[in-house]
């Protein structure tokens, strides 16, 4: 991947004029490049890393299989965009193994979700099977673990 | 204890002890150390910890019970595994039987090799600035050292008139160290020939501490043992401090002709026996993808070296650029100040620490070393604060 995407990645928030020092090149250029980045649709957009378990916030997240007959034309394409429409689903993948379909779902409590598998998700047409599993607790996430550990302290000065 | 009894014991200590002068690098640390909020561009260590792979090798080696002696020259799966390594990386032929030792760090692997070849009052010759052990070792070896200084007008690399000027009839050795602390100063080809052809025409032992050799800059490494005839006299050294981070396994190499691998064995068999078994297991894991490991870190230093390289240049700081290692290394001449005076006013005023030219050696002078093995938020508020102090410096 290209630097300036891996420092972005890293930290969205670092400024133009930073990102230009560590490239060796012009803030202007790393700001044209940025914006040439969002125009192709490789940079989609910015979010914050928020660790929700913090937060205490009433809300529940699933982890759920879906088993998909897959069409003539078009495959899994076709169900995995619909379910995609509904503002409730994260994250869909299609993946290799016993299901088609991994989602992310989260709804305000373990009561809303089941209710959104069952009466939206199963009644889909070619949707088959789904298992769910609501997530209990963050350990990591994009890469951050959540609770910082101590860092092991260096010498101040050494040769 | 009274004070005559004190005294005689002072007495007591070697003479060659006595004249080697106290470390600039442990009284500036002093002084950092009794200071909070400190940020420090003094540390000649990676931050980054030493990848997981590496550690978890060593733990399941504790696992497996792995917590013996090993044979003196190290375990023999490591010992391929640095021939294989040093062979690829460096083009240099080592038989893991016998010119392969594994040693406590590059620390060990220096003490033994000039220990190895040095007779009293034997020179032997190094480069300045430099890494803080040469001459002490060389001293306690009972060996004179030669300093040769290098200048920022030829970027620090070492010239074959400087050390033309030096050399005499008693010269046994001369220590290179490149990619270089702390001036981050590397090697170009022609360098690199120019300095073996002069330790062949003079007869002499190339030590070689090429430990921060895998991160350069824009500049391919090359090993000045690799020139025709050079290999036959002399002694690799590389570890796993730098590249890895793995500076607290303490583990690390010499490779050498026969002849001078047996010699510093002899010495290592009776003061160290053998390295720490585990650490010998975590280096074996360190060898086993060292691109994979290297890559990552590498591309940070990058990064960071050129945001200090044009923060300094904002400020108006002439610095060379350091094309190998992670240390900057530039002039504070323009400000008046000694290196020294410059460094205790910048952590007096500003609480950030980078170390006094002068604490790698007299031609140190004028500069001062910064580390870019700093965690980058790090390097962004120390760069701040420095062009404050120099600002108020100027008005
Ligand atoms: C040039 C040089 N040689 C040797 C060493 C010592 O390394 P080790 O940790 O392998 O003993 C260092 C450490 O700072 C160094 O900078």
């Amino acid at each position: 991947m290209d630097e300036l995407l891996k420092i972005l990645k890293n930290n969205a928030l670092e400024t133009p004029d930073n990102i230009a020092k560590m490239l060796n090149i012009s803030t202007e250029e790393v700001r044209s490049r940025i914006a040439d980045y969002e125009k192709r649709g490789i940079i989609k957009g910015y979010q914050a890393i928020v660790n929700e378990d913090v937060l205490k916030m009433d809300r529940v997240t699933a982890l759920i299989e879906v088993k998909v007959s897959p069409e003539r034309e078009g495959g899994f394409n076709h169900v995995a965009t619909r379910i995609g429409k509904f503002p409730e689903v994260q994250s869909i993948y299609l993946v290799s193994g016993d299901f088609d379909l991994l989602l992310f779902v989260v709804g305000p409590d373990l009561k809303e979700v089941a209710f959104f598998v069952s009466e939206k998700l199963a009644t889909i047409d070619g949707v088959h099977a789904t298992a769910t599993h609501f997530m209990l607790k963050t350990y990591k996430h994009h890469g951050v673990l959540m609770e910082a550990q101590d860092e092991y302290e260096r010498l101040k000065i050494t040769p | 204890m009274s004070t005559s009894a004190s005294k005689s014991l002072h007495d007591v200590i070697a003479r060659n002890l006595a004249d080697v002068p106290p470390s600039g690098i442990r009284d500036f640390f002093e002084i950092v150390s009794t200071m909070e909020d400190v940020i420090s561009l003094g540390i000649g260590e990676p931050d980054f910890d030493a990848p997981w792979h590496i550690r978890e090798a060593s733990i399941f080696g504790l696992e497996k019970g792995a917590t013996s002696y090993t044979s003196n020259l190290g375990l023999l799966g490591l010992r391929r595994a640095i021939a294989n390594y040093v062979k690829k990386t460096f083009s240099l032929q080592y038989d893991p039987q016998r010119e392969v030792l594994v040693t406590v760090g590059v620390s060990e692997a220096l003490d033994l090799a000039i220990r190895a070849i040095c007779n009293p009052g034997d020179e032997i010759m190094y480069h300045e600035p430099c890494y803080v052990s040469y001459g002490p070792l060389i001293q306690f070896a009972h060996g004179r050292p030669v300093i040769v200084p290098t200048t920022i007008e030829n970027e620090f690399r070492v010239t074959r008139d400087a050390l033309e000027e030096r050399v005499g009839p008693r010269t046994k050795a001369l220590i290179l160290n490149y990619p270089n602390n702390p001036t981050g100063a590397a090697l170009t080809r022609n360098d690199a020939k120019d300095i073996a052809d002069f330790v062949s025409d003079h007869d002499l032992i190339l030590i070689t501490d090429e430990i921060y050799a895998e991160l350069t800059y824009h500049q391919d490494h090359l090993s000045p043992a690799t020139f025709p005839g050079m290999r036959e006299r002399t002694i690799f050294l590389h570890g796993f401090s730098k590249a890895w981070a793995m500076t607290g396994f303490r583990i690390g190499y010499a490779c050498a002709p026969p002849a001078l691998t047996d010699a510093m064995m002899k010495i290592h068999q009776y003061t160290m026996l053998c390295a720490p078994i585990l650490s010998q297991e975590a280096a074996i894991a360190a060898l086993d993808e060292p691109e994979r490991d290297i890559a990552d870190m590498k591309s940070e230093y990058e990064k960071r070296r050129n945001f200090l390289q044009n923060s300094f240049g904002e400020m108006g700081l002439p610095c060379f650029e350091p094309r190998g290692a992670f240390y900057a290394f530039p002039s504070v001449r323009e400000t008046g100040l000694s290196s020294k005076a410059f460094a205790l006013r910048l952590l007096e005023e500003e609480k950030v620490a980078c170390v006094p030219g002068t604490a790698f050696g007299a031609s140190g002078e004028g500069f001062v070393r910064c580390a870019y093995a700093t965690a980058l938020d790090d390097l962004k508020e120390a760069m701040h604060r420095m062009a404050a102090f120099l600002d108020r410096l100027r008005t």
